[in-house]
């Protein structure tokens, strides 16, 4: 299925204070994959997520979701398909309820009322957020409008999705619980993170960001492996990677439901 | 509005009310709103010299918070806060109004001590019943039921986004302010300067913000046109509700009933 | 300076609410038609702002007391006037609804004040014209004082007129003048100077954000006099309608009775149609004197109603005064005294309703 490619070249953006917070960015996105980008504050990584559903224009290069360029014309296709999970919650859920915020999008795709209601509900279900359905977003904790946020963009079954920090302010559970969320998810998932551990465990493939630039695109082991890499772009290896400080050896890791797939890779 | 921290926090206290479910809470909005409406239209229609016959109407905002079962002590506290500006405007009354009207036994009371409780009266009543409004119906249930009864929709959206932020500003504001009273070492206030920098602040954030909302409405399929999910209808009791209550109100502006009982009583003891 | 319901008569409460919804319709069919929905939640959010800036307050210089920002002036400034009235507007019903400021029909009488003047006077043809094409710090100041004094000057005396119209309120027209109009002299300034300071601040920070509510007002002479063609129209519309029927001081009844019977004096009209009326008046007359009457009432208060202004009312209450006063004193006491007891008969209601719900 290469439609659901996603194409960025030469990606450049200037902010209107002169800030050049994107300067040269190309990769492609096959179908399927599942990656992280990394980098440190202000290295980009929210200014890039914005330009994949063209929220922000670039100001030079060009994005291509699934052959399709992204412009004026294609907005609402391409909105359509990248479902996008922005950084503050508070940003997105800006209907009266959280029943309003999650049937905004269905509603304005023109799902008729009873496809609404049944997809909002179930959608709900999906985030573990059924019971706070009738509840104004303001009176909800930090993870739970965490929640209903990534609920707006799955009741739009989007099929590339796109997340900006998802497990920012999670709890334990409610971020094991997005996890398993994210890896159900069978279509193309980009998203950023400061959370390691989670990109190591859910990704296959990690972009480094750097002052606006790629710095580093390949498998999340091999880019965890380099140390000097990891270093430069003011990262760290994931906790899983570091050896334990309590007994001294072997890695750090709390029991969890879900095996991950490539796991006590130590290095020397 | 200095103590506007206590205001917000009061607010989100009268928003919660609207979460309570009862025989009231379930009505569809625009019937409340109706009634209200009639309701304070009668309370105004009076005289300024009117004063017994208000009293009956007291039986509205009773009986709302009892079916309600609204917190009656917190709505009084917040009637109680009138608004400044009548007390001050409504105690010139016994300055310039000083003909005596009425004697009490020996006592002369002028004209303008009569209109001015007529005056605290009306407030109580009509400050109380937008209280009660919103603690039975919900702000976006009013925002919604005047959209429907004709208000502009771009107006009712807008109105949404503003206390759908007041939540959030408020607390970057009620931050701000106090961290700057952390660093002032208890001095009230703040020079001019300091002020407008971290207003101007408080403004640039608060634009950003705005923009992000903006796409993010726009990421999800938004292309200006605002379509509602409804569920409440305008039925049988809404109809009752508002035949009821506004037959009610007429027939006490109509006839007054104080003096009716007052008569009464009297009467018996004469 | 928010209006109160308990200030206001009908007449002048539905006169100004209609004026203030007129103009909100009209500016919304702006908003929408020049497709500036981009501004839909740039406005709410603003609004939302000033409400948290309001929580910040600052040393009024050279007094030592604390003020804070009203915000019309600057609103105006950041989103030209046709968002900016409607979120103005958008705060005052927030204020009604849940602080108390004034209640539900003073609402129109508020947004006329402090969002016509501000956003259709005061910013266009002050503040627009002496900032020009190229704004200073200088010129920002003096804008923002000279638009910021002359907005709340302007809704002051709307105040003053609509307190003194309603007729509830005692206080004489000079006095409540002199005394509003100085005291807004103040806080206007010291508004005017907040709002220079403020926008100097996002001039030098993000000079854009200003422009931007540059292009909408191209044609704004000629929109804002469409602004009060419509709020003029829809006020005298309604400021006629309501006070033929329900006047304070029943001169559109009295003429309308002239016009009817085609004669000069009311006085000698005896027909069925007189009486009717009367008793009309007396039944939902606007200034009924029953706390000064008999509760027979006398033959010819009921056969004139079309004469009891508020002042010969007081007159005839005096004048009666010596006569019956011990029957008034009757109906008045018991009037109190039937008063206090349906109160308390509510309350009682109102308990024993809550006490069955609690129970149920
Ligand atoms: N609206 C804006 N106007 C001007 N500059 C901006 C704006 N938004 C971001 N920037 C700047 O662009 C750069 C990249 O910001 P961006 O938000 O993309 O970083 P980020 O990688 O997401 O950081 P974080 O990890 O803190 O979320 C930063 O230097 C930031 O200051
Ligand atoms: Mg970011």
């Amino acid at each position: 299925m290469s439609h659901h490619i996603v194409e960025v070249k030469n990606l450049r953006h200037v902010y209107s204070d002169g800030t050049a917070a994107l300067k040269d960015v190309s990769f492609i996105i096959t179908h399927g994959e599942s990656v992280g980008i990394i980098g440190a504050n202000g290295a980009g990584k929210s200014t890039l997520l914005q330009h994949l559903n063209g929220s922000l224009e670039p100001t030079g290069g060009s994005i291509h979701i699934g052959h399709t360029p992204l412009s004026k014309g294609t907005l609402p296709d391409i909105r359509r398909t990248v479902g996008m999970v922005f950084q503050d919650p508070d940003d997105q859920l800006f209907m009266p309820t959280v029943f309003d915020d999650v049937a905004f999008g269905p509603l304005n795709l023109g799902y008729a009322t009873a496809d609404v209601e049944q997809r909002v509900t179930e959608v709900l279900e999906l985030v573990g957020a059924g019971h706070l359905r009738d509840k104004p977003p303001y009176h909800l904790s930090g993870g739970e409008k965490k929640r209903v946020a990534i609920a707006t963009v799955l009741s739009m079954s989007p099929d590339i999705l796109v997340m900006d920090e998802p497990t920012n302010g999670l709890d334990p559970f409610a971020r094991r619980q997005l996890m398993a969320l994210m890896r159900d998810f069978e279509h193309t998932r980009i998203f950023t993170s400061h959370d390691l551990d989670m990109v190591m465990e859910l990704c296959d493939r990690v972009i480094v960001l750097h002052e606006g630039e790629v710095r580093a695109d390949g498998p999340a082991m091999e880019i965890f492996g380099n140390d000097k890499l990891l270093a430069e772009c003011r990262l760290e290896k994931p906790l899983s990677m570091q050896g334990c400080p309590v007994c001294g050896g072997g890695p750090a890791r709390v029991s969890r439901p879900h095996p991950p797939h490539h796991h006590h890779h130590h290095h020397d | 509005m200095a103590s506007i921290n206590k205001a917000v926090l009061d607010l989100k206290r009268l928003d919660l009310l609207a979460n309570n479910d009862s025989v009231i809470h379930r009505l569809d909005a625009r019937a409340k709103v109706l009634v209200t409406c009639v309701f304070i239209l009668c309370i105004v229609s009076y005289d300024r010299y009117e004063l017994a016959a208000l009293f009956p109407f007291f039986i509205f905002p009773a009986v709302l918070i009892a079916l309600a079962d609204l917190p009656a002590l917190f709505i009084a506290r917040k009637i109680a806060l009138l608004c400044p500006f009548v007390l001050v405007v409504g105690i010139f009354n016994p300055v310039f109004d000083r003909e005596v009207l009425v004697y009490l036994g020996p006592l002369g009371i002028s004209g303008g001590w009569i209109s001015f409780a007529s005056i605290m009266v009306r407030s109580v009543l009509t400050v109380g019943a937008a209280f009660i409004l919103v603690g039975v119906t919900g702000f976006t249930a009013v925002c919604q039921a005047l959209e429907r009864l004709g208000m502009p929709q771009v107006f009712a959206v807008q109105l949404l986004f503003l206390y759908r932020y007041i939540f959030v500003l408020s607390e970057e504001g009620g931050r701000a302010s106090r961290a700057r009273e952390l660093r002032s070492c208890g001095r009230k206030g703040l020079g001019i300067r300091s002020f407008s920098s971290m207003i101007g602040h408080l403004l640039l954030r608060t634009w950003q913000r705005a923009e992000r909302i903006h796409m993010a409405m726009l990421a999800r399929g938004f292309t200006g046109q605002f379509h509602a999910y409804r569920q409440s209808s305008f039925g049988k009791a809404e109809l009752l509700f508002v035949l009821g209550w506004s037959a009610l109100f007429v027939f006490l502006r109509i006839n007054n009933v104080s003096r009716y009982l007052g008569t009464l009583i009297t009467g018996l003891f004469t | 300076m928010h209006m109160a319901d308990a200030l206001l008569s009908p007449a002048v409460g539905c006169t100004m609410w209609a004026a203030s919804a007129g103009t909100i319709a009209y500016c919304s069919r702006k908003i929408r038609r020049e497709m500036d929905e981009k501004k839909v939640p740039l406005m709410g959010v603003l609004g939302a702002f000033i409400f948290a800036a309001q929580m910040i307050n600052f040393t009024i210089p050279a007094t030592g007391s604390s003020g804070h920002l009203g915000g019309g002036l600057l609103l105006a400034i950041l989103l030209g006037p046709y968002a900016a009235f409607l979120s103005i507007a958008s705060v005052l019903l927030i204020q009604a609804l849940f602080f108390a400021d004034g209640g539900l029909l003073a609402l129109g009488c508020n947004i006329f004040n402090l969002g016509i003047f501000p956003a259709f006077i005061a910013y266009p043809l002050v503040y627009k014209p002496i900032i020009g094409n190229r704004p200073t710090k200088g010129k920002i100041v003096a804008a923002s004082i000279i638009a910021a004094v002359l907005g709340l000057q302007m809704g002051a005396f709307g105040v003053v007129l609509e307190t003194v119209a309603s007729g509830i309120s005692s206080l004489p027209f000079t006095t409540f003048v002199t005394l509003m109009q100085p005291i807004h002299l103040g806080i206007g300034v010291v508004e005017g100077l907040v709002t220079a300071a403020v926008v100097s601040f996002v001039y030098k920070a993000r000079p854009e954000i200003l422009q931007c509510a540059l292009p909408a007002q191209a044609a704004a002479g000629y929109s804002i006099r469409n602004v009060m063609i419509v709020f003029l129209a829809a006020s005298l519309l309604t400021g006629g309608v309501i006070s033929w029927f329900a006047s304070d001081s029943p001169d559109g009844l009295e003429w309308s009775i002239q016009k009817v019977t085609g004669k000069e004096e009311v006085e000698g009209v005896k027909g069925q149609l007189h009486d009717l009326l009367a008793s009309l008046q007396e039944k939902v007359a606007f200034l009924p004197d029953y706390s000064f009457k008999k509760q027979e009432t006398p033959k010819e208060a009921t056969l004139h109603p079309a004469s009891v202004t508020s002042k010969e009312t007081a007159d005839q209450a005096s004048g009666k005064q010596e006569k019956d006063g011990d029957s008034r004193l009757g109906t008045t006491v018991s009037g109190i005294l039937g008063g206090l007891m349906t109160l308390a008969l509510a309350g009682v209601i109102g308990f024993v309703l809550k006490k069955r719900i609690g129970a149920v």
